[in-house]
């Protein structure tokens, strides 16, 4: 399981980048992508998806 | 759009070739910050804020700032922001057109310094928050202050994040801090603030906003206690927060604050924010004035905010961004400081002068027993009356009566000559920004439109063209009470 980031909604801020314990986001191209081989949903490691809590955009980091 | 000359070139033998050069280059800013001198104010602070045109009322006619966008990532949402959009025409904060590396933002600072000798100061706005994304306002700043010793360091925070890199902001020399404190109720807080992003969660409602403003408190604590300089900004955003600002400038001044700057909400819908979409209007001018005024014996208070880009780039109230994007950077600059040295050489002996003849003025005017007069001014900066009337995109708006001359605010109006001719539309509307100021000071005017504007009651007049602002206002004010008119 994984999540992944609505291209097209992402302002490329970077918040998610570095609240990811997983270091599994990057910026590619226009946005930023999450490597779902990385992705832990952070099951144990937060209350929630840090890159959920930290987006400025609603709906962006989703379920992929 | 005003030119900053560059004094590339340029061999500055003496101070009049440099006011010559000068002549027709400068700022369009109005004045911001401080109305304070060096007379009235302790020597180590004059020292800091002396070249920095946000915190300097004076220093903004003579030097400018540059933002760079590195810091994009934020960890509060504010129901005035939106980061999503860029427009090159638009200038509000958070807007950018292009993100940068710390590297990349250095190259640019060096190059716009290089360019610009009015450089003096680099701030880090955003276009998210510059304390939460400390790691590359940290390595921007050690790169440029390395290459750079001579440029002032600032940046602004919404101060959630601030409180654990104070010490790292003192150390570096940061010696200029802003934070955006927009109330002292938490009620109100929710109103304004959605959600925060804190310590790897994300709160809501008022307890978000009380844990903000817990944190805004202890780092304008914090900063203050280690003599850092801090401007407080405030957006004010009337039927929500516009009861409180009284409170919150007594507290931020009680707390040690330097200045207070209290910025109209911007909420045009189309920009996508929270407040544009849900009609949540701004302040009116004289909405806007009332509440400063009704703060005026509190901090000192900031009224020449231009409210400008994460990216802004020149003197306030113009923007050079454009110029200096990164296709246009050139790969290795030559800069050693020498015409920025020069520049700064020479502003310490114009400013001299000026406050010599503007103090010369108020001895002739002190004697005027006659109501307050506003005055607008066109200039490019330098602190003198030196723009066409017709290239002004706005007039600096001063307050004169027997006590002296005070910068009052700055009223935009879009550029009226397009083309080399007027256009009769931006002329009303000109008039319309002008309204209840009698007299507009300029260094030319064309005959058409001094009449149109003597029209509707406003006097154009540009006989103290070059003079400086101060002295001329005076000058008008003391002759109009003395012997009846001046003719232009």
């Amino acid at each position: 399981m994984a999540y992944k980031i609505v291209k097209s909604q992402c302002t490329a801020c970077g918040a998610c980048e570095f609240e990811c314990p997983n270091a599994a986001i990057k910026f590619k191209g226009e946005a930023y992508i999450i490597d779902p081989d990385k992705c832990t949903e952070c099951a144990g490691q937060a209350d929630s998806p840090q890159c959920v809590s930290v987006c400025p955009v609603p709906k962006t980091c989703v379920p992929a | 759009m005003a030119d900053i000359i560059s004094l590339g070139g340029l061999q500055i033998a003496s101070r009049d070739e440099l006011g010559k050069a000068m002549e027709g280059g400068g700022c369009a800013a109005s004045s911001c910050g401080s109305k304070a001198g060096p007379a009235d104010m302790d020597p180590a602070v004059w020292a800091k804020v002396k070249d920095h045109p946000c915190y300097s009322e004076e220093a903004h006619h003579y030097f400018a700032r540059m933002h760079v966008a590195v810091a994009p990532a934020c960890n509060i949402q504010c129901n005035y922001c939106n980061r999503k959009y860029d427009c090159a025409n638009e200038s509000r904060p958070g807007v950018v057109s292009e993100r940068l590396t710390p590297e990349q933002a250095a190259r640019k600072v060096l190059a716009v310094a290089a360019e610009v000798p009015q450089l003096s100061v680099l701030g880090i706005a955003g276009p998210g928050d510059a304390a939460y994304d400390w790691r590359k306002t940290r390595a921007t700043f050690d790169l440029v202050q390395k290459q750079l010793p001579d440029i002032k360091l600032c940046l602004s925070s919404n101060g959630l994040a601030m409180p654990d890199h104070v010490d790292e902001i003192v150390a570096m020399n940061i010696d200029h801090v802003t934070l955006t404190i927009n109330t002292l109720d938490p009620e109100v807080g929710a109103k304004i603030y959605p959600w925060i992003f804190f310590r790897g969660k994300r709160h809501e409602g008022v307890e978000a906003a009380t844990i903000l403003l817990q944190r805004q408190m202890e780092s304008l604590d914090m900063l203050v206690a280690r003599g850092v300089l801090v401007k407080v900004n405030s957006v004010l955003i009337p039927g929500i927060n516009d009861e409180g600002m009284l409170e919150l400038n007594k507290v931020v001044k009680a707390k040690g604050a330097f200045l207070h700057n209290i910025m109209p909400l911007i909420s045009d819908p189309a920009h996508g924010t929270h407040f544009g979409l849900t009609g949540q209007r701004g302040p009116s001018a004289a909405e806007l004035k009332a509440v400063q005024d009704a703060c005026g014996d509190g901090a000192n208070l900031m009224r020449h905010c231009r409210q400008c880009r994460a990216d802004a780039v020149g003197m306030l109230g113009e923007d050079r961004g454009q110029e200096f994007t990164l296709d246009k950077l050139p790969e290795v600059v030559g800069d050693d400081g020498g015409k920025r040295a020069a520049y700064r050489d020479w502003v310490t002996r114009e400013r001299e002068d000026r406050r010599a003849a503007a103090d010369a003025a108020q001895a002739e005017a002190a004697d005027v027993a006659a109501p307050p007069m506003l005055v607008a001014v066109c200039t490019k900066g330098g602190g003198r009356i030196n723009q066409h009337f017709g290239h002004a995109t706005e007039f600096q708006i001063y307050e004169v009566d027997a006590s002296g001359v005070r910068f009052v605010t700055h009223r935009r109006a879009d550029n009226y000559c397009v083309g080399g001719h007027g256009e009769g539309e931006t002329l009303s509307e000109i008039i319309r920004t002008l309204e209840g100021v009698p007299v507009v000071l300029c260094a030319r005017v064309g005959d058409g439109p001094r009449a149109k504007m003597a029209a509707a009651g406003i006097e154009v007049i540009d006989a103290c063209a070059q003079d400086y602002i101060e002295t001329a206002i005076l000058d008008l004010y003391a002759a109009r009470h003395r012997k009846g008119a001046l003719t232009a």
